[in-house]
Parts: C-alpha cells; structure tokens; sequence
C-alpha cells in the first residue's frame, strides 16, 4: 500500500551556485512592539538545514523557538511583528515574498506539526476532512481522491484500520493517534521542509518514544529536511544532525549533535544538560537547575543575556557584564557566543560539569 | 448632541439595510381618493360643530383605524359612543341620531320608525310604526317582529353582556335571566313588547319615562331576522339594513364593509344620513403613535375612536400652525370630576365638602387633562353639549381659577374645622392625568390646612372592589374618589341619572355614583322621568344639576375636549352633539 | 436517541401542563387572595351598567363560580379532546386543541393563534436571517480588523443597537421611511394578505430591520467576542499551516467554532420571538401573537392569555430542544444519550 515517494524535487541551480543552503536563516530578528515596550523575541538567528537533515532547538521557555519557526511558516499576523534578515527556502526569501506566496508553500514545501495535538486540530471536523482540506488546498483533486490519500497517509502513519479512523473526529484518537494525524495532514502535500515544534511535550514517555521514531522514518523515507524545536535535549539526543541553542532569541551554541553533548562548550548548554534527566543511567549526582529564570526580552540583560545567571561571568573581567559576545568557531563548525577562554571553558567542563552528568 | 448623533446612527444604518433590499418601490396607496368637491382651505375647528368642506359625491374607501377593538360590531351587544355612531352606516334603529352638524346632531329623529314614538298611559306605553320598504341586505322587508326579536335578543345578558340594560330594566315584566334561545316565541315578553301588525311595535313599560325615543336610537332596536342570529357570532357578520353591509370581518384585524344594494334613501329621508364613501375599513389594533402620524402623511382617514390625538401628537400638532389647521377641538359629553364619598367623615359635612370646592386649583385640575385643549374647566355637572344644559358658576371657579382661600377657610369654619382635616383620594394608578390630578389636589387643598393623602386603584377592578364599593370605600376612608364620566346620549337623564341617584348604588360594588346621596336629587329625578315635555324635562335634569352643585357633592374638573385631526383626504366632515366626534354616517372623501 | 427524544417530548408536555397551571393560578388567585369573589371577577366582561344578576349569570356562563380545579381540567380537557360551547342560539364544537372562548368577544381562541402564528414567524424569521447576515457579519469584520476605525465605528452603532428601544427605533423609521419618504409600507398592515412574495417582504422591511437592528447588534458584540478568541485558537494556527486562504482559515475553521454557541443563543432568541415580538408588533401594528399576548393581559382575558402562554412557551420548548440536537450535530464532542 505505501509507495515510497521517490524525490524528484529539483533544487533551484541558482541557489546551489550561490552556496546557499536548503533553508538559510540569515541574521533573522523578530521584534513585537507591545506597549510595555519592543519585544526582542528573535535577535539575530542564522542557521543553515540541507534536505535530509534534521536541526533541533533547543531553549528554555520563552527564548524565541516557535516565533523563529513561525517566522519561517509565515504565520505571524501581519502589522503585529517586524520580522527582518532572511529566510531563503530554497533559494526564495520567505521574508520579502507576498503573503499568497508564502501561503502557497504552506503545507506544501514546508510543514508545520505542534506541541498539542487535540487543541491543534479543529474539533468539529473528521481527521479526514481535515488531512483532505490540506492535501485539496495544493492539489487539484476530488473529494474522493484525496480521501484515499488520507487514507493512505493514516496508514503510513502507523494508524490502524485507517479507513475507518478517516471518518473519526479528533477528540476520538488518543494523543499519541492524533499527533499521528498531524504528521499525516503534515506530510499530506510531501513538504520539503517539516518544522515539529514540541511534538510530543504533551504525549506520555513511552509514546513520545514512538513519535520520534516516526518522524525519524519519514524523515528517511520523504528526504525532507527537518526542523525539531525542544526545551529536552533527550528528544534531539538521537534525532538531530545538528543542534542550535537558543537563548533570549539567540543562539548560544551551534553545532553538530555530537559536539552539542559530547563537548558542549557554553555554560548555559552545560546548565541544560545538566537538567536533563537521562534514562540510560543513573545520575552520579542530582538534577543541577539552571538558577535564576529567563529574562525579560524587552530588556534584555547588557553584555551577555545570560550573565545574571552564569557561573562563569566573574572570569571574564567584566567583558560579560558589558560586550556581548560574538557567535564564533571554535573549530569545526562548533560556534559559541561566551567569552570565556578556551582554557577556561576546558577547566570548568572537565572538573565541574562533566563529573556530575 | 449626544441624541443628534444616536438618531443619525440609527437613520443611517437602518437606511443601508433598507436598500440592501429595494424593490418596486411604494406601494400604490389603497383608497383614499374618492368623489367629494375641491378642497377647502383647512382650518382650526372648521369642522367643530360645523360642516368641513361640503360635499355629495360618493365613492371611494374611507380608511379607519383604532388601537383596540371595541366591545362588538353586533348592534345588540355594543355600548361604544364610536360603535353606536358607526353603526348607523350599517343598521337602522327605530330612532337615531340626526346626522347633521352641532346642536342639530343631538336631535333623535326617526329611521326605521316613521315618526318618533306615541306615548300613551303616563308615557308608560310607546307605539312606534315602521316604514314601509327598509330591506335586509338579503332583500327581505324589515318587520315588527324582527325589532321585537333585535331587543328580546339583548335582554340576554348572559351570551350578549356588553350592551346597555335599559330594556332590561324599564320593560315590564321581563323575566329574571331572560333568554330568547330559550324562549323563541317570545312569549315570555308578552306584557313587555307586542307586534299589533307587521309594521306596528309597542313597547310597555313598568314605569313613566318620558325620554323613550333615546331608548329607541339603541342600536339593539334595529331589526335581527330571528333564523339568521348567531348568538355570540352575530357580531361577525350583523345583516345589514343600512347603506352599507359587511363584506368581511375578522376579530384580529378589522373589517370592511361595501354598500348594500337593498338599502334605498327614499326610505331614509328624516336620518340626513350620506352615505358617501363607496366602502369602510376599519383596522383594529393599530399603534396610536403610528395612527396618528398615518392621520398627517395622509394614510389614514379617521382614528374611529373619536377622542382624539395622542398627547405626544398634540403638542406637536399644536405647536405647528399647519397641522393645527387640520385639527378640532371637540367638546365631549365627558365630564372629569372628584366626588366626596359621604360616608367618609368629615365630608358628611357639606360645609367641608365646599371647603374643597372653594380651595382647590381649577386650572391645575385642567392642567392634569392637558390644558384648555384637553378640556374647558367645569363649573358644574352637565357639559354644554347635552341637550338642554345650564352653565352656572356658583362658587367662581371661573373668578378664582387657582381657588379662594378665603372662602375655602370660612367654609373650614363653618364645618367646624378651622385648621382643616386629612382625607385619602383614590384615583386609577395606571391613568396618568387622575395621578395628575390627586397630586395637583394635593398641593392646592394643603395650602388650607386640608390634607390629601392619594391611593392609586388598578382601572379595571376600580368601580368593583375598591373606591366604587362602598363598604371598602369607607373602611378605608376614600373621602375623595377621582372619576370620569361620558353621557350614554347628551340628554340629562343619559348623563346624570348613573352618577347622582343615590338608589343606583349597590352594597356589592361595581358603582358610577361613589357616593352622591341627597334625597332631593332623588325626587327630582323622579320627577324628570316623568314629564314629557323636552323643555321642562330638560329644565329639570338642570335642577338636579344645580341640587348636587349647592350640596357640593362633587368637585367638578374639566368637560373633556379632543383634539381630533383632519386630514385632507376627508370631504363633508363635521362633528355634532349628538356624537361628539366626527359623524359617521355622512362623512366622505375629498377629491385628490 | 429515541428514547431520549421522548423523554423531552414527555418532559416538554409536562411543562406546558405546569406553564398553564401557573397562569391559571396567576389569574385566579392572586384576585382571590385581594378578597375577590367569583362575581367580582366576572364584572369585567360584562357592559358598563350592568347589574349584579348579570354579572352573576357571567360568572356562572364563565365557570368561574366551580373550584379552580375544576376550571383548570375543562380548560385541559379542551385541550385534550375538545369541548362544546354554547354561543347563545346553538351549540357548536370546538375540537381539541381547543384553547377556548375569549371571555369578552366569545370567539374561539385558536382560530385567532392560528392566524397570527404565521405572522409572527414572518417577523421573527425575516429579521433573524436580517441580523444573522448583518450581525455576525459585521461581528467578523470587527473582530478580524480588531481596534481599527472601522471596528471603533461598528461597535458603537451596535452599542446604540443594543441600547436603543424598539419603540423608538421603530417608531423613528417609520416616520422617516414610510411616512417622510414613502419608501416603506405603514404599520397596521397584514402581510399575509399578499399573494406576492415580493409584497409580503416590502410589507415587513422596516419590522424586519428594526428588529434585526436589536439583534444585530447583540449578535455582532458576541460574534466579535467569539472571534477574537477562536482566531487565537491553535487550530486556526494550524489552518494556516496547510497553507489555506485567509478567507477558509475565517470562516470554516474560526466562524465555525465562534458561531456554535450563538447557535444556542439564536435558537433561543428565535423560539423566543415566536411566542411574540410584542413591542414590534405593538410599534408596526402586526397581528400577530405578540400583539395578541398585549390585548390579552389588557382585557385579563384569560383564554387568550392561556393561548398565548403556551404558544409562547411551546416555541421555547421546541427551541430548546432543537438546539440542543443541533448542538449535538454543530459539534461533535456533544453525544446525546
Ligand atoms: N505576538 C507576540 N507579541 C509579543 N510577544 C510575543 C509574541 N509572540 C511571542 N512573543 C514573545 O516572544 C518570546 C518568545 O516566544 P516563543 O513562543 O518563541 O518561545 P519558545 O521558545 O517557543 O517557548 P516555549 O518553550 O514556551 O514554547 C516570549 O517571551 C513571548 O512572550
Ligand atoms: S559570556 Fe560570560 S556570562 Fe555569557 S555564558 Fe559566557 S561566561 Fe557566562
Ligand atoms: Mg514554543
């Protein structure tokens, strides 16, 4: 019944000559005027996903994850966010297209899953009619056609007897059936780029579990490139290629997810791993919490946004009270935004964190 | 300003929606335009007791509407002033009411009888011949024995309660709870009515009274063709012995009546009845605001009820010399008036009952009826318009129009109260004007040390279980009642004889005379009944007058007055005595 | 389902049984309480003259004089199987339902209902599908352009629409459109004595929007409301996602949600209404039950204050329970059982 998709889509000669990626995310910043003030929640975000790749983010709540990824879907009402950089999808900058451009590569070239699966799906219609309104709004089919479609995606998507759960209304499917669905309705169009952002914050361990795989197989199976947005690094443990920290609406630390946990260089990824609760063994110590809590993004801390709350920020001489610091290579694409020193940065991994992960 | 812009906003939007959804366009008003001579120039009371542009030409609709419905359109069952005047264009009484403009109208002259009734044995037996010729709408001759079985019918006050209980009252022996279903011989009746032949018919009464012939102007002495009564659902289709018959009928909405082709004026040479229009409607239940503004787009002909326009309608008609133009102020035979209950201390006293009379403010009692235009001030019972009235002044409302304290304290002390006395006056909650008045009472009676404590009553239950039963009227101290009364007809004896004759009142309630008991009232009335003589009958109800005037049994307030409006669209319009409002039966249509 | 649709079928009944009690208990007693006697009661059908034996023979004619009980089950049993009535020179049938005879013009009471139902349900459906359309149409707009001039604009005409009576906007339109510029018919008219459709709806235009405007407003208030908040909804985010027009994203998936509960509202409103739009009605001189409910409690003429409490509350009964099926069929969360 499942016909692998074979991937045909051609990438745009332009953009390959001009070395762009994929998804290129330039200098992206993301600002809400509110009354209280500018909210800062996207500060200047770049990051590079080849197809086929998977790129997590990771980040306490708050520190600009969905807005970067709704920037990308195009999703922010007009009027309401001042949105500046680039977003090239494949080779198109999402930033300066119309609004019916965008919305054209909605759902079709680019996807987007979300944290809540019941309160995401629209409780008065089927799971089907929903699946078909998504894959009729970029196809011109009938009814039935796409139905079958639904069908077929149901079924791809590990759902039993989807022929009748077609017919079923979201609030029938259990949590991890319905983020199922979602993935169904968002693969329904064969998206280029599939953003999932907390798909499975709401589903218990064990189903959590399975989803990634899912979106692990489909992944391989649809070559698409893959965004996973998280606030628990176990979920991009096994499933990203590369992993991008974000504080305060930037990134803190870049890197491939090896280095991310293998030799994570930024004391506020430390800090993350440090919370992280491990189910391969036990801890040697208890969970070390981030002390202190995100900052305000209307006024966000001078210097380093992270220096209220960091260890480290006394070792600096002052440069993180005062500078804020550059996102660098420390070599082999392993970019970093602190000051500290190589020598330091070593010191500290090597005696006060990595003991006690 | 803040109204300005709400009123904007509303005619703003409301004129979107409305060409959201244009069609056609206006209607082609029904009606309206007919026969009648060019029209003359309207102008203030033009057609107060005299006749508005002129004219016989007949034809077409003329357009009524009333915010109720009155009682019934079944000539048996009917006790409306508008009712008995409309009916004349559809039934012919014995008697009726002349159809011709002020005092003239207040005459009874014959209509399906040939002449007025014959009294014989102390007015106690009246004869009346029929004309020869007067044909139901079916084209079957009217005859003696129809009239009998029209006033045996509404002795029946069990299936027709709503008309008047003279019959009932002053025939000779008419059994207790008469019905003619029950009794289709009518020999129950034998004593009370015979049919000598098929045109001669004889009332017998259980008592002289003189003033017959008004009983035989009641609608219910016009001809019922015993096999066509319906009882209770006569009134839907009444058979017709007048100009015009019933076309159709419905409870909810109105009714329509065209002419009949069986009614033939040369029978009908005494009644100056006209007959004009081609056809009648008459729309139950319309809005009076809407009425109104109907009367001045030219929409609507006639608001039935005859008493004129909305209070909101006629300051505004007034204030505007054009609409004025097209106004009358009408005199009815009403008169609003407070009566002192002499069971109720210290109004035994008649000296306390003048007190009130000399203290309280005439024009404020005016000013509670809406000024000069809701009625001229009273200065004794009987209003001008019923025949053979006498305006007296006795105690100088006129001179003294916000009232005489002096005079007011002098009758305090005669009455033995020289710094006053407290009292209640009832009045009907829901009637704003006796509000109005209990209050402006209040205030001018206190300025002699007389205070008023006022009881609103609900309307409905105001004569039967409070200030009109006189057990409860008196245990609760109503010393004061505010009342209303209009004549059944303008003679003395249909407008005094149910306020002032203390024999009418019952123990059980339900009373129009709320406390008026002077014997010499009582003779006098006696008297009127008797005499046969117009003139000297009149002279006396003008006696009985003047008896509860110097007893001071009531305090008078106002002769109620309309303010009637005329639209162009009428022709030959006029009110008179007869009907205090305009005359049905000749009215017409004025030529668009 | 069945059972449940005759479980309300059996409640409903039993409800229009306790609503006419409670009239009839309204009617009689509370009279009695003052001290009224059957008699006493009966004084208002008769004519203004009349005697104490007339009024008595009244109150007998009427039944007032049997215990209330047994004036409420003739009034029933009318209602069941129907009753003879004696119109003074005959006796005819009054077939069940029958509400009755009017106390003061002795005629019977359904024929009236009958007439006048259809009436009002022109009234009360026109206007509802006027301010359906414009209510919650504007109620989109505001809330999609949410603190702009136009939205300002919008809620302060329904503001006045909200606040404004009936008998004022009624009245002020009347004399502006029919009367100043004679675009509209007058009052006092039956529109059910057209033929033409077209008539019948020029007859009822000004009802219509000076009704619709009330609603209107009310409607726009809750749609924007209602709006506001499913367009923050996720799965309106989602919508947008699969790349959906904006105009499929407001109405099919927002609206969608927003109108559910004024669904609830408006079958309310609309049951409400066909028991009697009385100030319209009063305002427009409409015959229908709304006009007939003001005649009735005015002359305390008990059987049509009977016939129009349970037309009244029959269309409240039968619109609850249609919403509530409905409810269950707009949104599938809802099972009934
Ligand atoms: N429309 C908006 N107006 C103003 N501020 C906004 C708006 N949308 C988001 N923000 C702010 O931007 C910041 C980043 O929000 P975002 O939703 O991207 O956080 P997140 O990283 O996804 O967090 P979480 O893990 O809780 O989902 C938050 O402080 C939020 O309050
Ligand atoms: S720059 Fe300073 S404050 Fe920021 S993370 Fe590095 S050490 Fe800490
Ligand atoms: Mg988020």
């Amino acid at each position: 019944m499942t016909e692998p998709i074979e991937e045909v889509v051609q990438d745009s000669p332009q953009r390959v000559e001009r070395g762009e990626a994929f998804l290129d995310v330039r200098d992206l910043k993301v600002h809400f005027p509110t009354d209280d003030g500018v909210v800062k929640s996207v500060d200047g975000v770049s990051f590079q996903l080849e197809r086929g790749k998977t790129l997590g983010i990771v980040g306490e709540s708050g520190s600009g994850k969905s807005v970067t990824s709704l920037s990308i879907m195009g999703l922010h009402p007009p009027g309401i966010a001042n949105i500046s950089g680039q977003i090239f999808l494949d080779g198109q900058d999402l930033v300066t297209a119309s609004r019916e451009e965008v919305r054209l590569l909605r759902g079709k070239r680019m996807a987007m899953i979300f944290q809540d699966p019941l309160s995401a799906m629209h409780p008065f219609y089927t799971v089907g009619t929903q699946i078909v309104e998504a894959y009729r709004v970029h196809n011109q089919v009938s009814k039935a056609v796409a139905k079958k479609h639904a069908i077929e995606m149901l079924d791809r998507v590990g759902i039993p007897q989807p022929d009748r759960r077609v017919d079923a209304y979201p609030h029938q499917f259990s949590g991890g059936m319905r983020q199922r669905a979602m993935i169904a309705m968002a693969l329904s169009c064969d998206p280029d780029l599939l953003i999932a952002d907390e798909p499975t914050t709401a589903l218990d361990v064990t189903v959590q579990a399975q989803i990634l795989d899912l979106i692990r197989d489909l992944q391989r199976e649809f070559n698409s490139a893959v965004i996973i947005i998280t606030h628990d690094l176990g979920v991009v443990a096994e499933l990203a290629d590369d992993i991008q920290v974000m504080y305060a609406g930037r990134a803190a630390e870049y890197s491939t997810a090896e280095d991310i946990f293998d030799r994570p260089q930024h004391p506020y990824t430390w800090g993350l791993l440090g919370s992280m609760p491990r189910i391969d063994r036990e801890r040697s110590e208890r969970l070390i919490p981030i002390k202190g809590t995100p900052p305000s993004l209307i006024n966000v801390p001078e210097g380093c946004a992270f220096n209220p709350r960091c260890n480290y920020a006394h070792l600096n001489g002052g440069a993180s009270e005062t500078e804020r610091p550059e996102l660098l290579d420390t070599g082999n694409g392993h970019l970093v935004a602190c000051h500290l020193s190589p020598q330091e940065r070593q010191k500290a991994w090597e005696t006060d964190i990595k003991p006690k992960l | 300003m803040r109204w300005n812009r709400i009123t904007t906003v509303t005619a703003v939007s409301a004129a979107v929606a409305l060409s959201l959804v244009a069609c056609g366009g206006p209607k082609a008003s029904s009606g309206g335009s007919g026969g009648g001579s060019s029209a003359a120039t309207p102008e203030f009371d033009a057609a107060n007791n005299k006749i508005f542009n002129p004219s016989d030409k007949k034809g077409g609709t003329l357009r009524m509407a009333i915010t109720e419905k009155w009682d019934s359109t079944d000539p048996g069952d009917t006790y409306y002033g508008l009712s008995w005047n409309l009916v004349r264009n559809y039934v012919r009484p014995l008697m009726t009411f002349k159809s011709a403009p002020g005092k003239e109208g207040a005459k009874v002259v014959p209509d399906l009888a040939e002449a007025p009734g014959v009294p014989s044995d102390d007015a106690k037996t009246w004869t009346y011949k029929l004309r020869k010729g007067v044909k139901y709408e079916d084209g079957t001759e009217v005859k003696a024995k129809d009239v009998m079985y029209g006033v045996a019918r509404s002795l029946d006050k069990t299936t027709l309660p709503n008309g008047p209980t003279y019959f009932n009252d002053f025939l000779l022996d008419v059994p207790k709870d008469y019905s003619v279903a029950k009794d289709p011989q009518m020999k129950l009746l034998s004593k009370a009515m015979t049919t000598p032949d098929d045109y001669t018919i004889v009332f017998h009464l259980n008592k002289t009274f003189a003033g017959f012939d008004y009983f035989a102007q009641l609608p219910s002495t016009a001809g019922v063709p015993q096999a066509k009564d319906t009882g209770t659902k006569y009134q839907l289709h009444p058979i017709s012995s007048g100009p015009y018959k019933f076309e159709s009928n419905d409870a909810n909405k109105g009714f329509t009546l065209v002419r009949n082709d069986q009614y033939d004026p040369a029978t009908d040479p005494d009644t100056g009845r006209k007959a004009l229009p081609d056809k009648i409607n008459v729309a139950y239940n319309v809005n009076g605001a809407d009425i109104d503004n109907r009367l001045q787009a030219g929409d609507l002909d006639v608001d039935i009820a005859g008493t004129g326009v909305q209070a909101e309608t006629q300051a505004k008609v007034l204030a505007d010399p054009k609409l004025k133009a097209h106004t009358d102020s009408v005199l009815s035979t009403r008169l609003n008036f407070t009566v002192f209950n002499s069971e109720v201390k210290p109004f035994d006293n008649v000296n306390c009952r003048k007190a009130v009379l000399y203290a309280a403010d005439h024009e404020g009692y005016q000013r509670a009826y809406g000024g000069p235009f809701g009625g001229d001030i009273a200065t004794n019972l009987m209003p001008p318009s019923v025949a053979g009235a006498e305006k007296f002044d006795d105690y100088g409302f006129e001179a003294d129009k916000n009232g005489n304290p002096t005079k007011a304290k002098e009758a305090l002390t005669a009455c033995g109260m020289p710094s006053g006395f407290s009292t209640n006056i009832a009045y009907r909650a829901d009637r704003p004007k006796e509000k109005a008045v209990a209050e402006s009472l209040q205030q001018s009676l206190a300025k002699v040390g007389i205070k008023l404590t006022p009881k609103g009553f609900p309307t409905g239950d105001y004569t039967k279980l409070y200030a009109g039963k006189p057990d409860y009227a008196k245990a609760n101290g109503l010393g004061m009642i505010v009342y209303s009364w209009g004549a059944d007809w303008p003679d003395g004896f249909g407008f005094l004889s149910q306020i002032v004759d203390s024999r009418v009142i019952r123990a059980s309630g339900g009373n129009t005379n709320l406390g008026i008991r002077i014997p010499e009232v009582d003779q006098l009335i006696d008297k009127a009944l008797a005499t046969t003589d117009d003139a000297a009958r009149n002279k006396i109800w003008v006696d009985v007058d003047k008896k509860v005037m110097e007893q001071a049994g009531v305090l008078p307030g106002v002769w109620a007055k309309g303010l009637l409006y005329r639209p162009d669209t009428l022709a030959n319009v006029f009110s008179n005595d007869g009907q205090n409002m305009y005359d049905y039966a000749s009215i017409g249509l004025a030529q668009k | 389902m069945f059972a449940y649709l005759v479980r309300r079928v059996i409640g409903a009944v039993l409800l229009l049984f306790i609503v006419t009690a409670v009239t009839f208990a309204i009617f009689f007693l509370v009279p009695r309480l003052g001290g009224a006697t059957a008699d006493d009661l009966a004084g208002r059908y008769v004519g203004k003259s009349a005697g104490q034996e007339q009024i008595h023979n009244t109150a007998v004619r009427l039944g007032f004089t049997d215990p209330l009980y047994v004036q409420y089950g003739r009034f029933v049993k009318g209602l069941v199987v129907g009753q003879d009535y004696n119109y003074g020179t005959g006796t005819e049938r009054c077939p069940a339902p029958c509400f009755g005879y009017s106390f003061l013009t002795q005629q019977p009471v359904w024929p009236d209902l009958v007439a006048r139902i259809p009436v009002t349900a022109s009234l009360a459906g026109g206007a509802a599908f006027i301010w359906l359309l414009t209510g919650v149409g504007t109620g989109v707009i505001s809330a999609l352009r949410r603190g702009s001039v136009l939205d300002r604009s919008l809620m302060s005409v329904a503001l006045a629409g909200v606040s404004l009576p009936i008998f004022f906007t009624g009245l002020l339109s009347l004399s502006i459109f029919s009367y100043g510029l004679g675009w509209t018919q007058q009052g006092g008219i039956n529109p059910l004595d057209e033929t033409n459709p077209l008539w019948w709806a020029y007859d009822l235009i000004l009802p219509w929007v000076t009704l619709a405007f009330l609603y209107a407003a009310a409607y726009a208030r809750l749609t924007r409301a209602g709006m506001l908040e499913t367009m923050n909804e996720d799965y309106v985010r989602t919508a947008r996602a699969k790349g959906l027009t904006e105009r499929t994203v407001v109405l099919r998936h927002g609206l969608r949600s927003a109108l559910t509960p004024i669904l609830t509202i408006f079958g309310l409103d609309l049951g409400l209404l066909m028991g009697g739009a009385i100030l319209t009605e009063t305002t427009f001189s409409l015959p229908g039950i709304g006009q007939y409910a003001v005649i009735a409690l005015r002359a305390n003429d008990l059987p049509k204050v009977l016939g129009v409490t349970l037309v009244a509350a029959f269309f409240i009964v039968l619109a609850n329970l249609v919403v509530d099926l409905l409810y269950a069929v707009v949104d599938p969360r809802v099972r009934i059982s």
